[in-house]
């Protein structure tokens, strides 16, 4: 086990901490300001991936997929949220998770409808593919180093947001208070619609970068938002700080998991039997580690609400 | 047009009855085996109606007791056709084919399952108890596929049905009976939990827990003992439902699975004793015909389900009584 493997690792577990990040961001803020559960955020994660799929299909252009995809899922999110999610503020958690529910069927058998059962496929553009080499003499595929940059990018860009504009205000007091900054003249059914939109394009972008890397398909949005569950449920619902750190630790926990538990139990085992039960442990490793915060934090690590 | 529950319950269990026989008569096995199914789900709706719709807790996650059940099953069939030992290191034996050792064995992991996990995930309580139910789901999911002894991916294939003392099991009509009687016998179950000092308690506690607490009342106990035996009725339909296929595999572990559960609840009313069964069987019935029609089936049942949540709180059952029944 040579240090340059460690660090690649490393690597590839933040380049998968900051996708989960995207994703979960959107589920922490929709939850955080407008106490609503959404589980249909894995479908708008699968509409950024097959929008940027099929617009970089017939373009050429990778730029204008991922463009696609923002605007694609913004949209998406933006319309669903003003025929059906804003009728569901004010209801019971169990409502939330049934219409949102009916939004996956929907939108996935919607998407099969469209698209077919066959997965589609995205590639990374050549201005970015292959290699490159880091100090130290590392080799890493330059596309992943961007996808890490572009995370990082939009996690300063949301911090900026929400605490150095106008409308970040809104969306802080709006988490507070919403009669107050009603009351203040704010509309805030409009300020929800671009919350969700907000929410919806970051998971669509995260779809769609990360689409390239695997393919795009229908259910692919699933897994993706239950890991996102498990982030928001570690860093403590409705902030956005523990999004960040509970997707990192996430990312690591999975991807170092998955590689170096099935060498220390080579240690003390044969191969193929520590091959085995340490990929099984290692695919429990973040729900392991999600109960251990949960036993220390019933809300998680910056969780306010009880 | 509002008709009393009590009628509807008796229909629905004169139909239970009634339309296997006709469909024997008949000679329809598949329409037994749909009834099966639909029964089966019941049973396991009617395991998470009472942390449901007694206790008002939403667990996203309990196909978890159903994937349990399953294993149960598979794996001790498993163990007996293969003629191999299982050791548990306390216990070695041959596995079993015999349903009454194997519902029992499979409610007994199921609760024990359910007590250290409702111990950790109690503790919690709206949106993260909805989340946590789900990762533990999950995890047991994850678990299956990479547990290679046991199938993996692949699950576990049983090539002939477990035996009841007296009965032939590979005759649908006998199977259907022995799901049957179980469905009443776990209902009967469910309207004595609901009308006894323990139920009011729990039913208490849904609506206000600091006043369940004040009156001197242990709130998470009460939550404890509902999850343990929600978690063994799930499992033991977990069971059932392995057997009716023959076949068990990650999927009973599935998330989608878990939000079926919870989906037939609400087409039937939230916490009316009859709710789960009529759901189920809507489910099926609509699963068999759309699914007929057209391959995107699913689409017109997210359309109910949101028509369901929008427009007709309370289920088939609030509708036809008018009254909404438990909020949760």
């Amino acid at each position: 086990m040579s240090t340059i493997l460690i660090i690649e690792q490393i690597l590839n577990g933040l380049q998968f901490g900051v996708m989960l990040f995207l994703m979960a961001a959107g589920l922490t803020l929709i939850f955080g300001v407008m106490g609503l559960i959404n589980l249909a955020h894995g479908s708008l994660y699968m509409v950024g991936a097959f929008a940027a799929a099929a617009v970089a299909g017939a373009t050429g252009s990778f730029l204008l997929g991922l463009i696609a995809a923002f605007v694609a899922a913004a949209l998406a999110g933006a319309i669903v949220e003003m025929v059906i999610i804003r009728r569901l503020y004010k209801a019971a958690h169990l409502d939330q998770v049934l219409a949102t529910f009916a939004l996956i069927l929907i939108f996935s058998e919607g998407t099969r409808w469209l698209f077919g059962s066959f997965p589609l496929f995205l590639n990374i553009p050549s201005a970015l593919s292959g290699p490159v080499t880091l100090p130290g003499g590392i080799q890493y595929s330059l596309y992943r180093l961007t996808l890490i940059a572009i995370g990082l990018a939009v996690g300063l860009g949301l911090w900026v947001l929400i605490e150095r504009t106008r409308i970040g205000v809104q969306i802080r007091a709006g988490k507070n208070d919403r009669e107050m900054i009603s009351a203040l003249g704010v509309d805030i059914g409009k300020l929800y619609t671009l919350i969700f939109a907000l929410g919806a394009a970051l998971a669509g972008l995260a779809g769609a970068l990360v689409g390239a890397i695997q393919s795009v398909q229908v259910g692919m949005g699933e897994p993706v938002l239950i890991l996102a569950f498990v982030v928001i449920v570690i860093g403590g619902i409705g902030s956005i700080r523990g999004a960040f750190v509970g997707a990192l630790l996430v990312g690591l926990t999975d991807t170092l998991g998955g590689v170096f538990l099935p060498e220390l139990f080579k240690l003390f085992m044969d191969n193929g039997a520590a091959q085995k039960s340490g990929s099984a442990l290692a695919s429990m490793g973040i729900y392991v580690l999600m109960g251990v915060v949960l036993i220390w934090r019933p809300t998680g690590l910056f969780g306010a609400r009880a | 047009m509002r008709v009393q529950e009590k009628t509807i319950n008796a229909l629905v269990v004169v139909g239970l009855m009634a339309l296997p026989l006709i469909a024997f008569v008949n000679d329809e096995p598949f329409t037994i085996t749909l009834a099966t199914r639909a029964v089966i789900l019941a049973i396991a709706a009617v395991g998470l109606n009472v942390i449901l719709g007694i206790g008002g807790l939403v667990s996203f996650g309990h196909a978890l007791f159903f994937g349990i059940g399953g294993y149960s099953m598979g794996i001790l069939a498993h163990h007996a056709q293969t003629y191999t030992a299982l050791d548990l290191g306390f216990l070695t034996t041959d596995g079993t084919k015999l349903m009454p050792v194997i519902w029992l064995v499979a409610m007994a992991v199921s609760a024990i399952v359910a007590y250290v996990i409702g111990l950790l995930i109690l503790r919690t309580s709206g949106v993260y108890f909805i989340m946590i139910t789900l990762a533990f789901a999950q995890m047991f999911y994850y678990f299956s596929i990479s547990w290679a002894k046991y199938g993996g991916e692949d699950g576990l294939s049983i090539y002939v049905r477990n035996d009841f003392p007296g009965l032939n099991t590979l005759i649908p009509i006998q199977f259907y009976a022995i799901c049957f009687i179980i469905l009443c016998i776990v209902l009967f179950l469910y309207a004595r939990l609901q009308a006894s000092p323990y139920g009011l308690a729990l039913n208490a506690n849904r609506q206000t827990e600091t006043r369940v607490e004040t009156v001197g009342l242990n709130s998470m106990k009460l939550k404890l003992v509902a999850f343990v035996i929600s978690g063994a009725i799930t499992g033991l339909a977990g069971a059932l439902f392995a057997d009716l296929n023959r076949f068990v595999s990650p999927t009973m572990f599935s998330w989608q699975l878990s939000g079926e559960l919870i989906v037939l609840i609400i087409i039937g009313g939230v916490g009316r004793l009859m709710g789960p069964v009529i759901g189920a069987c809507v489910f099926i019935t609509l699963e068999h015909f759309l699914g007929g029609l057209t391959d995107f089936w699913h689409i017109f049942l997210g359309l109910i389900l949101l028509c369901i949540v929008l427009f007709a709180r309370g289920g088939v059952v609030g509708v036809l009584t008018g009254k909404e029944g438990a909020h949760v």
